[in-house]
């Protein structure tokens, strides 16, 4: 028997970008407001850019993979039967600890696809619902960009763009020389001072964590303005299922706390902010007698229609030097293959990223093993011609929800609690195919026009999961969706859900902005609901 | 044995292959990863990677029938190409903790004209570049897709 402890009224399970985000806005209710995360609070000072192993701890304990990094917080995925692997971070922040901070929104093409390109499903939301919630979280986040893009919808970024610098600007001249749109990538790098965080010096190592605090985490954003509101954040307790009631009502979670004894919580409402990968994995392990197939899932969908970002990259090199890892890999995108041009040969579309390079361990192992960087007395002069003279693209390809693209319970595999690990059996479709080629061949293209030589193509990038949908999808049929249009599951009325995994469809930009608009859209909608929550 | 140690055979490969990998070089005034510091950096922090590199250089051993550095020179280096093109995710761990080793030693930092240091809390200069290079892009039409 568990131990137990006083009911809260909304028990958030994860304090990632979504559960930071639904905490800090159910705040202003003065409910008991209880956050869980399976880690902890993060240390900058002791993030990778701090010392002289910088670049190795990549490949260590702040790999992006959790079956690299195999810290106590994380858990195992079994992805084996997948060609994109799953990245992700667990801790206060989540996986806006370990992200690039690339912050695009999704077009309002993106939540008509059905209507607009006859495929998959329309979401039951649109972009202009999202509008006014995308602003407020660019806001909380803090984003650097410019105004005025012509390929998406009028914008207020609160920061300035980062600078082009070398890299942008020769990426940008090739572009021009195509005659292809491109624009100053949003991001959330402090380009100033801003709300207490310190701006962008520029340590160029910003996707394995901010020692400076210039990129926006959720544990240096939303966290400090929801503790001070009154939200409560429990670390280090690790949620193995949610429980019902005699009602059919969630009733709350049984974890493992710090010291890994088995305890319950109860809760009047239960959010689940555990992303793509992780929520599904949570509400089949909490199948019970009344739901035997998993929590909130009479429609079987659970766990089904998974989709990445599959990412086609291409890197060159050019003979003047680049920014390589002096100054953030975000850099600029292009939407010139965003939206349908079906002469193509495939529906929807990409965007674009360009890198400014990267530092001189990873060119030494990337181009090592694509044969690019000899061993031997050739190794010297083939490693200067190489190092800080990259320029990189990638295509960042819409993936198309597809049943057989699914997570499930491993039947062998367990995390260090012994709660079964999710197991991911995931194909690129022949769409998704069709673009990335399509990618590959315009990217070669911008890298030509830029005077780069030398040129390999890394597609997919196997350690490339970082965008996780679709598996807890939202709709209006229950018999087609896990969540309704404001966020609840169908079968279970104190149940929602904010994260990736309610995406009907991808898009094929960076997902966190959306992800966080999402999520406080439900949150506003919780709250202008709460006489009448669950009904 | 302790699993983050090597037996001595097993290190006087690693530092053969290494050697073989990157050799010391007078023209760029730098060391071959085989140098004792080098060497002593990559067997105090392989740490996770041991298991992986011992079982790359059990495939060396299996491939050169000997201690490499017994073989003659051209032997080795067929050795290091069957190793490199057959020794898979092992090899492919080895030669990662030589080079992120190697690659951020002094001497060879100093070679390649980088600060011997971590990016924080200096940081790095970056420059503006050109944002007229935008003027064209601004002046293109919308080009997003309404949505009904």
């Amino acid at each position: 028997m568990p131990a137990m402890n006083d009911p809260v009224d909304v028990l958030i399970i994860g304090a990632g970008a979504s559960g930071a985000a639904v905490a800090w806005s159910l705040a202003d209710t003065r409910m008991h407001i209880l956050c869980m995360d399976q880690g902890g609070w993060m240390n900058p000072a002791h993030y990778p850019s701090t010392g002289r192993d910088w670049e190795a701890r990549f490949y260590g304990d702040y790999s992006p993979s959790p079956n690299i990094r195999a810290r106590p917080e994380d858990y195992p995925v079994n992805d084996d039967d997948s060609p994109i692997k799953v990245v992700n971070f667990n801790g206060v922040g989540g996986s806006t600890v370990m992200y690039t901070a690339h912050f695009p929104r999704l077009h309002p093409s993106d939540f008509r696809v059905k209507t607009l390109d006859g495929v998959a499903d329309d979401w039951p939301i649109d972009y202009d619902t999202l509008a006014p919630f995308f602003a407020e979280n660019d806001r909380i986040m803090g984003v650097s960009g410019l105004a005025g893009d012509p390929a998406f919808p009028p914008t207020a970024p609160p920061m300035p763009p980062l600078p082009l610098g070398k890299s942008g600007a020769r990426l940008a001249k090739a572009m021009n020389k195509l005659g292809w749109h491109w624009w100053p990538s949003d991001t959330t790098v402090a380009t100033t001072d801003y709300e207490g965080r310190a701006r962008c010096i520029n340590l160029g190592h910003c996707t394995p964590a901010c020692a400076q605090g210039a990129k926006a985490s959720t544990d240096i954003t939303y966290w400090p303005l929801a503790l001070r509101a009154g939200v409560e954040l429990r670390t280090h307790c690790r949620v193995r299922e949610i429980t019902t009631n005699e009602h059919g009502m969630a009733a709350g979670v049984v974890y493992y706390d710090q010291d890994g004894v088995e305890q319950f919580q109860g809760a009047e409402v239960v959010v689940v902010a555990c992303n793509g990968i992780g929520t599904p994995r949570l509400l089949l392990n909490s199948a019970s007698v009344r739901f035997p197939d998993g929590l909130a899932n009479s429609s079987g969908l659970v766990g089904k229609n998974l989709m990445f970002h599959p990412y086609a990259q291409l890197y060159g090199y050019v003979d003047e030097v680049t920014d390589s890892n002096r100054g953030p890999p975000v850099c600029l995108w292009s939407k010139q293959f965003y939206e349908t041009d079906l002469s193509r040969g495939f529906v929807r579309g990409y965007a674009f990223q360009f890198g400014r390079g990267v530092g001189p361990v990873f060119e030494a192992v990337t181009s090592e093993a694509r044969g690019l960087l000899p061993w031997g007395a050739d190794h010297h002069a083939a490693f200067r011609r190489l190092n800080g003279h990259r320029l990189a693209i990638s295509a960042i390809c819409e993936d198309l929800p597809e049943e057989h693209n699914r997570v499930t319970l491993d039947s062998v595999l367990k995390d260090s609690h012994g709660i079964p690990a999710p197991k991911v059996d995931y194909t690129i479709g022949e769409n998704s195919a069709k673009m990335m080629a399509h990618g590959i061949a315009r990217a070669r293209e911008v890298l030509d026009a830029a005077g780069a030589t030398e040129i390999s193509v890394n597609s997919p990038i196997l350690y490339g999961g970082w965008h996780l949908f679709g598996t807890a999808r939202m709709g209006s049929d229950p018999a087609r969706s896990v969540v309704n249009e404001w966020g609840r599951a169908h079968d279970v009325k104190n149940l929602f859900i904010v994260d990736g995994s309610v995406f009907v469809t991808s898009g094929g930009v960076n997902p966190t902005s959306t992800i966080q608009a999402i999520a406080l859209y439900i949150a506003d909608q919780m709250k202008s609901r709460l006489a009448n929550l669950f009904d | 044995m302790p699993e983050t140690t090597l037996t001595p055979a097993q290190r006087d490969d690693l530092q053969a292959i290494a050697r073989i990998m990157i050799p010391e070089s007078r023209e760029y005034d730098v060391p071959g990863a085989d140098d004792a510091a080098i060497q002593a950096d990559i067997l105090s922090t392989m740490g996770r990677d041991t298991a992986a590199v011992r079982a790359a250089l059990d495939h060396l051993t299996r491939l050169a029938g000997r201690p490499l550095a017994q073989l003659d020179e051209a032997r080795r280096g067929a050795v290091g190409r069957e190793f490199r093109a057959t020794g898979g995710a092992a090899a492919a761990t080895l030669t990662r903790v030589i080079l992120q080793c190697y690659y951020r030693d002094d001497r060879v930092l100093r070679s390649l004209n980088l600060e011997l240091r971590p990016p924080f809390p200096k940081g790095y200069e970056m420059e503006q570049g050109d944002w007229s290079l935008l003027d064209p892009v601004k002046a293109r039409p919308l080009t997003w897709r309404k949505a009904p």
